[in-house]
């Protein structure tokens, strides 16, 4: 392979960088491949039934993963509801209010909470947030709203909502980062205009805001990619009971967790690749779901900054 | 169309012809006279830097005042104090007073967003809203609760494009996205979405910089056209454009205010002779 | 100016009131942010000691420490660490200054979307590739699980902050005759060098912070090991078995492990962000 330059150190290396860059696109292939390879047994065996189908009974070896879809889905969209304003209000703020000297440390203690573990959130989780839910903020919904199924069920701390609520603290630092730089991107001008025309302060960050819909939309679907996959906190709050109940109060399962729960205890063939099925529903719903938002994201804010940041 | 030629100057310094236009049609609108806008004593800083020295100006009513000089001299940034827009950059300090109809705009309590609706704004780059034509010119309407139904919006969107010369080009198509107009459609489209909130004054800064000769003219003859009902102050850095279309001349060095003239007599017998050097093109 | 009508007040007090409230959502974040931090340093100071952080595990009620997580943990950052940073690089290398085109594009998102995979996912693929076929779990399954995090994250750094070296000095050097691969080894590499470090730094403690793939990669153990085909404990993995077990000494101990962690992360965060800002 000749390089542009003709000498012999250029084209190794050049032959040994498209290496490096084939190694990316191999690994890749490689997890798909395994993953699919190791879920073959319980694809075969199950089928598309897998999806939809409630029973999780590793006794009597019959596998679906409708409780683990469900539990997902509901608490990333739990985390979803209450971190996207909180996000999109600390962004604003930190954007367009906060003077310079504050907005970068606030900024900086902000991102913090995206470098604790996962692990840690769990541990906080079990023995401060639940105990507080418990006391102080599930029985006044129940006693608010339950009427609604929603709200209904004993009351222990450890559930769906505890789930869905450390997602929110988890993902809130990744949306507000992509977002503030989505905010820091639209033009002085649009500001400019707005203000010119009679707009109030609020007025003017909703023109600003309507500028980086496009770019907030990505951040958002950044957010909602991680909580789908997050692991360690949401499997020790969460309950891990494979069992579809209404009530947010009730334990739940998320894919990620039941493979992190499970996984070393599975001891039969098909338990094992069960859960490597699982696995492989995980990775291409993020796959999508991270391709996705990258693309809203990339053509708002040319600065990769901010994307490679939230990983 | 005449040109005129400096009588007062020596033979060895080169005379640029400057065209004055000489207004055809009769005065069709009152000028009244009355001051419309007064400045008195104005120092301007950003920090510690003092940008404008002791400005005292009075602007009157529907005429065409241009403020002209050399780059940095400051007159975008006393432009910018009219409307308050200087506000929001960060450290700047005003000292004095702009009245405009006697009011006092920095005195403590007024109401800036009142300010602004009276004193429009139009920028150098157009900066249309990332959304159609229609909600542009909508949008100052909307915000500050102009109109009582949808028909009455309707009404003075139109209005509004027609006093900007656009309503021709984009009636069919109101509902497209103002980022498909062309630039200097796009100046149009903000001048029309400044006027529709009725403004009293309406500021220009540089409005026809970015555009083309063939934009740039339309720009003039609205401008001409749009001081039968408005007060406009119009920032240009280009003395052929500012002697095409205003009645009244500022100039403006290192932040003074040197002179102010009627146009006439600014381009043909200054009475500073700093004006004088800049309008011979000695420097700047 | 004159009489501000109802309307105007009415959209004064709502720019006021939301303006407000952004400021609120951040206090709640940082807030929470400081309610955990202090409840970590709380509880886990009682904990801590010499001994805590020297000995391994003891069955209940009889002390013990995490000094084996600690190994565990430097071992497995080092191993992976040592695959994913030079890997990261090189990568971050390809698409900085080879990589032109659609397969480099392919391949930048394909980095992308590399780092949005759960790790998790990452422990699967690892033990259906390694662990099954070694037939054991081992700290190097562990290792190559971590350096498969790291490695989309490095080569994102380093893209970037090569991308920040002005253009003129590669073209300086390649005026001079020195062939391209000397160039980027030799010129760029090390104008960019202070930025990579603090890359590698910020996913090294990224990194130190996982627990999900080492779950059965590395499984996780009860004594002192560095040897890299056998399982290895790990802060993170020790932090969850103590977590999620019945025992109230055993939480203790997890909260104490928590502040050890926290302490390297932290301050690798503060750190990182001291030298950055001196840049600027």
């Amino acid at each position: 392979m000749l390089s542009p330059t003709g000498n012999t150190g250029d084209a190794i290396f050049r032959a040994l960088m498209f290496l490096v860059g084939l190694f990316v696109v191999s690994v890749v292939i490689a997890m798909l491949i395994a993953l699919a390879s190791d879920s073959m047994l319980s694809i075969r065996e199950f089928g598309f039934h897998f999806l939809i189908s409630r029973q999780w009974n590793p006794i009597k070896g019959e596998f679906g993963a409708l409780p683990f879809i469900y539990g997902t889905i509901v608490s990333s969209l739990i985390a979803l509801l209450i971190s996207v304003p909180l996000s999109l209000g600390i962004a604003v703020f930190l954007v367009e209010q906060a003077p310079h000297y504050i907005a970068r440390p606030v900024g900086f203690l902000v991102e913090l909470l995206a470098a604790i573990p996962s692990v840690v959130y769990g541990l906080w989780g079990i023995f401060v947030l639940a105990p507080f839910l418990r006391s102080y903020l599930e029985p006044p919904l129940a006693k608010a709203f339950g009427r609604l199924p929603l709200f209904q069920g004993p009351i222990t701390g450890i559930g769906l909502l505890t789930g869905g609520i450390i997602l929110a603290i988890m993902i809130t630092p990744i949306i507000s980062a992509v977002v503030r730089d989505v905010l820091a991107a639209v033009p002085g001008s649009q500001r400019e205009a707005a203000l010119a025309l009679g707009a109030t302060k609020w007025e003017m960050i909703r023109v600003v805001l309507v500028n980086g819909a496009p770019g907030i939309a990505g951040a958002v679907i950044l957010g909602l990619g991680r909580a789908l996959g997050e692991t360690m906190a949401v499997t020790m709050v969460i309950g891990n009971r494979p069992e579809i109940s209404a009530s947010l109060f009730e334990p739940s399962y998320t894919i990620a967790s039941a493979i992190a729960n499970e996984f070393t205890e599975a001891t039969q063939d098909l338990y094992l690749s069960a859960l490597v099925e699982l696995g492989l529903i995980l990775f291409l719903v993020t796959f999508i779901v991270n391709a996705i938002a990258r693309l809203l994201v990339w053509n708002v804010t040319r600065k990769t900054g901010g994307v490679g940041r939230a990983a | 169309m005449s040109g005129v030629v400096m009588t007062k100057m020596p033979a060895q310094k080169v005379a640029p012809k400057i065209e004055v236009r000489e207004r055809h049609e009769p005065p069709a609108r009152k000028e009244t006279g009355k001051v419309k806008v007064a400045v008195r004593n104005l120092d301007f800083f950003y920090g510690r830097s003092q940008a404008l020295h002791n400005i005292s100006i009075e602007i009157p009513e529907r005429i065409v005042m241009a403020f002209i000089g050399p780059s940095g001299c400051g007159k975008s940034t006393f432009l910018r104090t009219l409307n308050r827009m200087n506000d929001v950059i960060p450290a700047t300090r005003v000292e004095g007073e702009v009245l405009i109809d006697d009011h006092n705009v920095y005195a403590t309590g007024t109401d800036v967003v009142e300010l602004r609706r009276k004193v429009g704004m139009v920028f150098q780059k157009s900066n249309p809203f990332p959304k159609s034509i229609f909600e542009n010119v909508a949008y100052g309407l909307r915000i500050n609760r102009l109109t009582k139904s949808y028909s009455e919006l309707a009404e003075r969107v139109e209005e509004a494009l027609r006093d900007a010369a656009l309503w021709n080009e984009v009636k069919d198509r109101l509902k497209t996205s103002a980022l498909s107009l062309s630039g200097g459609q796009q100046q149009r489209l903000c001048i029309a979405r400044a006027l529709a909130i009725r403004p009293e004054v309406l500021l220009m800064d540089e409005p026809a910089s970015a555009l083309d000769p063939i934009a740039t003219s339309k720009i003039e003859e609205l401008v001409f056209d749009l001081k039968k009902q408005y007060t406009i102050v119009i920032v240009t850095h280009n003395m052929q454009q500012a002697a095409r279309v205003s009645d009244t001349t500022a100039f403006f060095l290192l932040g003074k205010l040197i002179e102010v003239n009627s146009t006439e007599k600014m381009f043909t017998a200054p009475n500073e002779k700093l004006t004088e050097d800049y309008i011979t093109g000695r420097f700047g | 100016m004159a009489v501000t009508r109802p309307v105007d007040r009415m959209r004064r007090v709502t720019s006021a009131i939301m303006t407000t409230l952004t400021g609120l959502c951040t206090l709640v974040a940082i807030g929470i942010l400081l309610i955990i931090l202090s409840y970590i340093a709380y509880r886990g100071i009682g904990s801590l000691s010499f001994r805590f952080l020297v000995d391994s595990p003891r069955p209940v009620g009889e002390g013990g420490g995490i000094g084996n997580a600690i190994l565990g943990s430097v071992v497995l950052l080092t191993l992976s660490s040592a695959f994913g940073l030079p890997l990261g690089i090189a990568v971050g290398i390809y698409l900085s200054e080879i990589g032109k085109g659609r397969f480099a594009d392919a391949i930048r998102f394909l980095v992308d979307t590399l780092t949005g995979i759960p790790s998790i996912v990452t422990g699967v693929f690892v033990y259906a590739i390694l662990v099954l076929p070694m037939r054991h779990f081992s700290a190097f399954a562990g290792g190559v699980s971590l350096a498969l995090i790291m490695i989309p994250i490095v080569a994102r750094t380093t893209e970037e902050m090569l991308k920040l070296v002005p253009h003129s000095l590669r073209e300086g050097a390649l005026a001079l005759g020195a062939p391209q691969w000397r160039v980027i080894l030799g010129v760029v590499l090390p104008a960019a060098a202070s930025g990579i470090a603090t890359g590698a730094m910020l996913a090294i403690a990224r990194v130190s912070g996982e627990t999900a793939p080492l779950l059965f990669t590395a499984f996780g153990s009860r004594f002192f090991s560095y040897y890299l085909d056998r399982p290895i404990s790990s802060l993170t993995v020790q932090i969850y078995n103590y977590a999620i077990s019945p025992y109230d000494e055993w939480h203790a101990q997890a909260w104490a492990a928590t502040l050890v962690l926290m302490t390297l992360i932290l301050g690798i965060n503060i750190m990182v962000r001291f030298l950055t800002r001196k840049r600027f």
